[in-house]
């Protein structure tokens, strides 16, 4: 068999049936566009996964060919060609820059708005920075830390090879391949994401937020993460960054599935400032997230998210609350602006008993955006004493935006209490002119008065991006006042 | 035979029946046809999620009953508001009863749609208001298809109509299976006033499905009061649409009352053309055993300086299920724009279900908008309470459950209706509650 030679390859190839009807040349580090089953197999080679993996991706491929795109959201875009993306590119090198002064000025200016550290700043504006860095050696530390507690914090290629078990027993079983045509898409192809896994009992040292804000490596198209708190641990994570992320990627559709087993508590934010487009509507990135917590015996899982980027947003992270005594939560404020679209909310499952939820959505529309708050709460017959308490507000701003509230409450158990309240409003002339009247000018005036209402929210980020969200809401609403 | 297959089919017989060349029989052709196209509803579409007509089209309904059934006052007479003088338009099995009925052209029209739609003397009308503002939807398709009677009602402007209009349909369940779709079309003038309460009731168990079209036309600083009544047989299913036009200055209220049926579904539709018009939709729900209730609210806010209040109540028991769907629309140009939205449920069952969806969609900025939903149950402290007085636990539910629904009875303007729905809810709620109202 050894002597199987070039030449004789090169005889075989010749003579040979084209055998797969497509080629992939799994050494180049882009492939060509279109999604078949072959870019599957490709994507999952290239990344050296085992056969499981592969079999997994395939059957999502499989199911996706059969799923059509929803429409039922209350967003209004051009479709993405799906047949047009090249679904695996290495990590594209951003060219080094080497000081601040060759960044974009522009990004500068919001970076210290946000008031971001000039050492993040080089970071994020991909500056090159010395190795001796303070984040850096932080980072180090961190790794440490987290290490000595057993807490596995890694990419998730890298958990597919060193703790295949664990990934196996819990990917795609909170949202399934074949829940919705962007999460069985994402199974396919996805290219990279986190993989968190906290053992029992530990309580996570620190926000991992922290850790990630200082390790971001540039977030894949279609982002895959899994977080596992174990037993009575906690952690908290966070996703995203208040800086404005320039991406290429038109179509981003992650899938983030969180596992609490008993008396576990997750808390995940989010802060998501992607391109929202121009001021006349061109562009901005399409962001089709599916986002779901599943929580055992008095788990607690706690989404916050506040959304400003975007062209187009169409996420709802939910809490499956099968344990008794589990606790789920949603605190979001989403701002639209210009020609942005949001649909956006959250689902609560209540399966367990004494199982109880808050929902707390703020939307703010200005500009000619549209708004809209799609939450479901379900109580199903052996939810026994399930509470529920959701509130929707939304602020508009001018004349040609909408907000919109399409709640379900479906309720199958008499010991239930379900409370929704929904108001709508604009920022009250007597409020401005009370501010005005004590100095402060109009643009700050909405500011203060856009943070009052979102203050509920706020509260719930970890502190240190509290403030900036909060500044963010500023930017991402200025000009929007006649 | 499938029901769409033999509606379908039977429209030739029908034709043949009616004049063809007329206006509206255009109208009925094009609804046909739409009809044609979409078929019944089913889950599939948003709007009928939580509600399933197939084991409603099941049944093979007798499209066109033939059978003169008598009816005697006696035995009817608990289905009417009897306590007052009234204008009263009644039909059996879709054909009019001169017999029960009580109709007038002095001042004003009551009288039926077959009559209208013939005569060249309302032409006019029926050429401005017929199937105007009804939706193009699949059920009032096939109802505008088929639509030759109901009641017809005109009230000139300035006029105030001296004693309430009752509607009624009767179906005698002479034949094994019976399907009606009467149409009413009313129309008030400038500055007039009337009340109309509207009822379907079989006379048997067997089933029946109605359904049902009624367009209402409120011209400026009109008052139009409308209750329906809904306490049918629980093999008896009704599709209400209902269609109201308002222009400013207008005040138009609905009240339904739902306590029985197999499947009812409501789609109350207001649409606001003017200023300062104020809509008022009002429900008390209360059903038990397999029954299903499905409200459908639509209140489309279109210009500045209108208001809307909306209040459901529902206590389901047994395995009863319950939609409350309502929509408020409010458009760019609709400024200050209030409008309201209450929906409160009371499951008394583990086997019983309520979907509710209050939904919003505002274009304006300077709207005040609200919705509040709830769910949940008697007040375990109030209960406590009345037991130590001495009330007794069934007495003391009735007791709460009364003034939780006792909300939307508060508005109810004719007294003895108000009085027939409070006896209704007593006996629902199987307590006396030792009180008249």
């Amino acid at each position: 068999m050894s002597k199987y030679t070039e030449e004789q390859l090169e005889e075989e190839l010749k003579t040979q049936e084209y055998k797969y009807g497509f080629y992939t040349d799994i050494e180049s580090d882009t492939f060509p566009v279109g999604l078949n089953e072959d870019v599957v197999r490709a994507i999952s080679k290239k990344k050296n996964e085992p056969e499981w993996m592969t079999e997994w991706r395939l059957e999502a491929f499989r199911v996706w060919e059969q799923m059509e795109e929803p429409e039922w959201a209350n967003v209004h875009y051009e479709k993405p060609k799906f047949q047009d993306i090249a679904y695996y590119s290495a990590p594209k090198q951003k060219p080094k820059l080497n000081s601040l002064d060759e960044v974009d000025p522009e990004l500068l200016d919001t970076f210290k708005r946000l008031g971001i550290s000039i050492d993040e700043q080089k970071k994020l504006a991909n500056v090159a920075v010395d190795i001796v860095m303070d984040s850096v050696s932080v980072a180090t530390t961190f790794k440490k830390t987290l290490g000595e507690k057993g807490i596995i914090f890694m990419p998730i290629s890298e958990a597919i090879q060193e703790h295949p078990e664990l990934v196996k027993k819990y990917l795609g079983t909170v949202v399934p391949t074949s829940d919705n045509f962007y999460a069985a898409l994402n199974s396919a192809v996805f290219s990279d994401g986190s993989f968190c896994y906290i053992p029992k009992g530990v309580k996570c040292p620190m926000e991992l937020s922290t850790y990630f804000r200082i390790n971001e490596g540039g977030t894949g198209q279609f982002e895959r993460t899994l977080v596992v708190a174990d037993k009575g641990s906690y952690v908290s994570y966070l996703e995203g960054c208040t800086a404005p992320m320039r991406d290429e990627n038109q179509l981003h559709a992650a899938v983030v599935e969180l596992i609490a087993m008993d008396d576990a508590e997750i808390k995940y934010s989010t802060v998501q400032n992607w391109y929202p487009g121009n001021k006349e509507g061109k562009g901005g990135v399409y962001n089709f997230v599916t986002k779901r917590g599943l929580c055992e015996n008095n788990a607690k899982i706690s989404w916050t998210q506040v959304e400003t980027g975007s062209a187009v947003t169409w996420k709802y992270p939910s809490c499956i609350l099968k344990g008794n005594n589990s606790v789920g939560e949603f605190y979001s404020i989403a701002v639209t602006n210009n020609f942005q679209q949001a649909d956006t909310g959250t689902k609560m499952i209540h399966l367990g008993k004494n199982t109880k939820s808050t929902i707390i959505s703020k939307g703010i529309s200005a500009g000619k955006s549209q708004n809209s708050y799609r939450g479901l709460v379900q109580i199903n017959s052996r939810a026994e004493n399930a509470r529920n308490f959701s509130q929707c507000d939304s602020l508009l701003m001018g004349n040609e935006c909408g907000a919109h509230t399409f709640p379900y409450i479906e309720t199958k158990n008499k010991s239930a209490q379900i409370e929704h309240e929904a108001t709508t409003s604009k920022i009250g002339e007597d409020q401005l002119f009370y501010c005005n009247q004590r100095g402060i000018d109009t643009e700050k005036a909405i500011a203060l008065i856009v943070n009052g209402f979102s203050k509920e929210v706020l509260n719930k980020l970890p502190m240190e991006f509290a403030v900036e969200a909060q500044k963010l809401l500023e930017i991402s609403l200025e000009g929007s006042v006649g | 035979m499938e029901l769409q297959d033999k509606l379908l089919s039977s429209y030739v017989a029908f034709e043949n029946k009616v004049d063809i060349n007329s206006d509206v029989h255009e109208i009925r052709s094009e609804a046909f046809k739409n009809f044609e196209a979409l078929g019944f509803p089913t889950k599939k579409l948003e709007a009928w999620k939580y509600t399933s007509l197939k084991s409603v089209l099941k049944q093979d309904y007798s499209l066109f009953p033939n059978k003169d059934v008598a009816v005697e006052l006696a035995d009817v007479k608990q289905y009417f508001i009897h306590e007052i003088d009234s204008y009263k338009v009644v039909f059996i099995d879709g054909k009019y009863s001169s017999f029960l009925s009580q109709t007038t052209h002095d001042q004003y029209d009551v009288c039926l749609m077959s009559s209208a739609l013939s005569s060249p003397k309302y032409k006019e009308t029926i050429d401005k208001y017929f199937n105007k503002i009804a939706k193009q939807d699949n059920l009032t398709s096939l109802n505008t298809a088929f639509a030759t009677e109901g009641a017809y009602i005109n009230i000139p402007k300035n006029t105030v109509v001296k004693k309430p209009i009752q509607i009624i349909n009767f179906t005698t369940g002479s034949e094994t299976a019976t399907m009606v779709q009467p149409r009413n079309l009313v129309v008030v003038g400038e500055n007039a006033q009337v009340q109309i309460i509207e009822r379907h009731q079989s006379l048997n168990s067997n089933p029946v499905l109605s359904n049902i079209v009624t367009e209402v036309f409120a011209d400026k600083a009109s008052n139009v009061d409308i209750y329906k009544i809904q306490n049918d047989e629980e093999t008896a299913s009704l599709v209400d649409n209902s269609y109201i036009e308002q222009k400013s200055n207008s005040v138009v209220s609905v009240h339904t009352f739902s306590f029985g049926g197999n499947i009812t579904r409501n789609n109350l539709n207001f649409y606001q053309k003017g200023e300062h018009i104020d809509s008022i939709l009002k429900g008390v729900t209360i059903i038990e055993g397999k029954q299903h209730v499905d409200h459908h609210t639509l209140v489309h806010h279109i210009e500045p300086n209108c208001e809307s209040h909306q209040d459901y109540k529902g206590i389901y028991d047994e395995r009863s299920t319950a939609v409350f769907n309502g929509k408020v629309i409010v458009e760019k140009e609709a400024q200050k724009t209030n409008a309201y939205q209450q929906n409160n449920n009371v499951l008394l069952s583990d086997k019983a279900t309520i979907n509710a969806k209050p939904q919003l969609e505002i274009f304006a900025d300077d709207v005040k908008c609200s919705h509040g939903c709830t769910i949940g149950q008697l007040d375990d402290d109030a209960l406590f309470y009345m037991q130590q007085r001495g009330i007794p636990e069934k007495q003391g539910k009735g007791l709460l459950m009364f003034a939780f629904a006792n909300t939307v009875l508060e508005s109810v303007k004719i007294p003895e209706v108000k009085q027939r729905i409070t006896k209704l809810i007593a006996n629902k709620l199987g307590v006396n509650i030792g009180f008249d109202l």
